[in-house]
């Protein structure tokens, strides 16, 4: 992994529990600065508590976290003013208009100087000039997003947390977010997003991914894809027949997953003449398909990655 | 060093009090936004005001009333003559009979009925039996007092005979009744300073909890803790508003009693302004703590309304102090209410200062400070 200076983040046995259930679980981090890191698992995984455990929100249960090295728990101020954060569920104030609520923030943060050139520039950066006087009540779900990233920037924060940043926006809300992303990311900002999308995930530099609570998988996309653990085959030509649960029972299949015309199986790496066994079930069931072993995606990392948790977990 | 330090504290309460600021601002433009509370900061005083100063009579006046006069004599006609001078009761039925007069009472249209026997004149001379039989409608409250009131009055002095005279020949004695301070007896003299201690903590303890609960409920909170915004900065931000609002709410109060009702303010209107303000803040403690129990706003109104309540009934607002049970008399101490009527119908109508109330006066202070210590102890800057 190249080195890009002291982590922003580590994270030692970071757990957190809520009564009886465990929300995080042990988790170690060590997320480099100037990078976009990404925490990628399905709802309930532990994202959030994480990311709310890393800007002194919640108290870790067990194990600790540093952030800048400095501690969650006892320098939670001092790292407040160096994160900006954007919950999951948009947070600043309906009845406020962009621009009362962007003044509103920059108080809050005391920003010295031309505080109305900076918020100025925010608005032309994130597109917000036409909101002005416009209550963040009747924006859409893009332009919410954009206000909210305005704000979590507006102090220009070493470390900003994004707690599923598009859940709620289109796609080209989509791809314009993260482009901004790696435009803050150029200029020395460290960023944690949480996000249940694969394209999404697939962009950052680094990777965790989480599954109840754990953390099953960590690198970048393109290692964890050249490293999983599992042979994938791409069979074409079997689309309208029972080949997928021909397939599935099979001891060495780890998943099988229809992408349109195509299916796709993920078998243990282990077990010897996979493709083998494939092609001669399909032939004794006269389905004419093809066979052929292909690149693991981001999709397979997760299956497999979450799928080996759950065998381990029981 | 010593000056650095003093810079830093310096920058330190700068910052401190910008960001107490900016929530001030935000609150109020909010506030200012949000029409069904803002028409609420006007409406409910004035909604009492006229509820309570004129509907709402606790001294009881023209009773309906049957009289069954079976006599029909000059002194049964000068007795009914006298009750009606009274105007406790308004004669509102003469009737022929006494069925006629059971059934405007049963029909609940006659709250009172007086029946003169034929023999009125023969009882009244010597007679042990009683002379007038007076029904009441026990199902209404306050009427039987009022009964009581009516049968002790020395009718009919003239002719040296009370009703109640009984076996003795009694000289009744003429009970003067002097009314101090409101020698109209004029409810609204009683309820209106009464009634700004009631709106107060009716709408600041609502309107406190419901706004912090707001933010939590739109997790507006989980983006303020991640700020450096302090709990002190976000709490006292936020009820600073309210505290404006209480005052223009004491003024209308104050202003709607002194032109509709006459109320009038016989102390200072500083020390009534400085002890309402001290109410205020009491109530506004209370607020807060009430938020830091609801986790709903729909909780936080449920919770203010159980403090509302006993507030209402136990502080002498309307029913007399003096009259309670020992154990309710100790509750209402822990009522910040109590203690504000006491000060606010001292100041208003017996023009006392506010040395003269000044036990009143510490005991809200004591009840601020342990609302704030418990609100300051568990409102925390965290989630969990």
């Amino acid at each position: 992994m190249s080195s890009a200076g002291a982590p922003a983040i580590s994270a030692r046995q970071l757990t957190r529990k809520f009564g009886a259930k465990t929300a995080v679980d042990h988790v170690d981090l060590d997320i480099p600065s100037g990078r976009i890191y990404g925490f990628l698992g399905p709802n309930g995984s532990g994202k959030s508590t994480t990311l709310r455990m890393l800007c002194g929100m919640l108290l870790p249960s067990e194990g600790h976290a540093e952030v800048f090295g400095l501690s969650v728990v006892k320098d939670a101020e001092a790292i407040r003013r160096r994160l900006g954060y954007m919950p999951q569920k948009f947070s600043l104030w309906e009845d406020l208009t962009a621009d009362e609520n962007l003044r509103f923030i920059a108080e809050l943060y005391g920003l010295e100087g031309d505080v109305e050139a900076r918020i100025a520039s925010q608005r032309q950066t994130y597109d917000l000039d036409s909101l002005r006087g416009q209550r963040a009540g009747t924006m859409s779900g893009g332009q919410k997003q954009r206000l909210s990233l305005a704000a979590a920037t507006l102090h220009e924060p070493e470390l900003l947390l994004l707690d599923e940043p598009t859940s709620a926006v289109d796609p080209q809300s989509r791809r314009d977010f993260w482009e901004r992303l790696f435009e803050l990311a150029d200029q020395g900002a460290t960023i944690l997003v949480s996000t249940h999308y694969m394209d999404e995930a697939e962009r950052c530099h680094g990777l965790a991914i989480l599954a109840e609570g754990r953390l099953v998988a960590e690198g970048t996309p393109r290692d964890l894809m050249d490293g999983v653990d599992a042979d994938v085959f791409e069979i074409e030509g079997a689309d309208g027949t029972q080949a997928p649960a021909l397939i599935r029972p099979l001891p060495f299949v780890v998943g099988v997953t229809q992408l349109g015309m195509r299916l796709r199986v993920l078998a243990d790496r282990h077990a010897s003449g996979a493709e083998d066994q494939l092609r001669a079930l399909l032939a004794q069931h006269q389905i004419p398909a093809t066979v052929e072993r292909t690149e693991a995606s981001l999709e397979d990392v997760f299956v497999v990655a979450t799928r080996k948790d759950r065998r381990g977990g029981h | 060093m010593a000056d650095t330090e003093h810079r830093g504290f310096g920058a330190r309460l700068h910052g401190s009090l910008r960001r107490l600021r900016a929530v001030a601002v935000k609150e109020v433009r909010q506030l200012a936004r949000d029409r069904v509370t803002f028409g609420m900061i006007v409406g409910v005083p004035l909604m009492q005001m006229l509820l309570f100063g004129y509907a709402i009579n606790f001294d009881v006046r023209n009773i309906a009333t049957a009289i069954h006069d079976q006599a029909n004599s000059s002194m049964s006609r000068e007795f009914v003559a006298q009750l009606k001078a009274t105007q406790v009761i308004r004669i509102a039925w003469e009737t022929d009979s006494a069925t006629e007069l059971d059934r405007l009472m049963r029909e609940g249209r006659a709250s009172m009925g007086v029946v003169i026997p034929h023999d009125f004149e023969r009882r009244l001379q010597s007679d042990a039996r009683p002379v007038v039989q007076i029904l009441v409608d026990g199902s209404q409250p306050s009427l039987a007092g009022v009964a009581a009131g009516l049968a002790a009055m020395p009718l009919l002095s003239r002719h040296g005979a009370g009703p109640y005279a009984g076996g003795k020949r009694m000289e009744p004695r003429r009970i003067e009744v002097r009314t101090l301070y409101n020698p109209e007896k004029r409810t609204a003299v009683q309820v209106v300073p009464a009634l700004i201690g009631v709106i107060l903590s009716m709408t600041m303890v609502l309107f406190t909890s419901g706004a912090i609960v707001r933010e939590r409920e739109r997790g507006n909170l989980e983006l303020l803790i991640a700020t450096p915004l302090g709990r002190l900065e976000l709490m006292v931000g936020k009820l600073l508003p309210y505290v404006g609002i209480g005052l223009i709410q004491t003024t209308l109060v104050l202003a709607v009693g002194s032109a509709l009702f006459r109320v009038p303010v016989v102390g200072s209107l500083i020390d009534l302004y400085l002890a309402t303000l001290m109410f205020i803040a009491a109530s506004l403690g209370l607020g807060l703590f009430v938020s830091t129990l609801a986790q709903t706003q729909f909780q936080a109104f449920q919770l203010a309304f159980v403090t509302m309540l006993p507030s209402i009934l136990l502080s002498g607002f309307l029913f007399p102090f003096e009259g309670m049970p020992v154990v309710a008399q100790w509750l209402a101490q822990v009522l910040p209410l109590t203690h504000f009527n006491v000060i606010v119908r001292g100041v208003m109508l017996r023009g006392a200062d506010l040395v003269e109330v000044w036990p009143q006066l510490a005991k809200l202070g004591v009840f601020l400070a342990a609302m704030l210590a418990i609100a300051v102890a568990r409102f925390r800057k965290r989630l969990d």
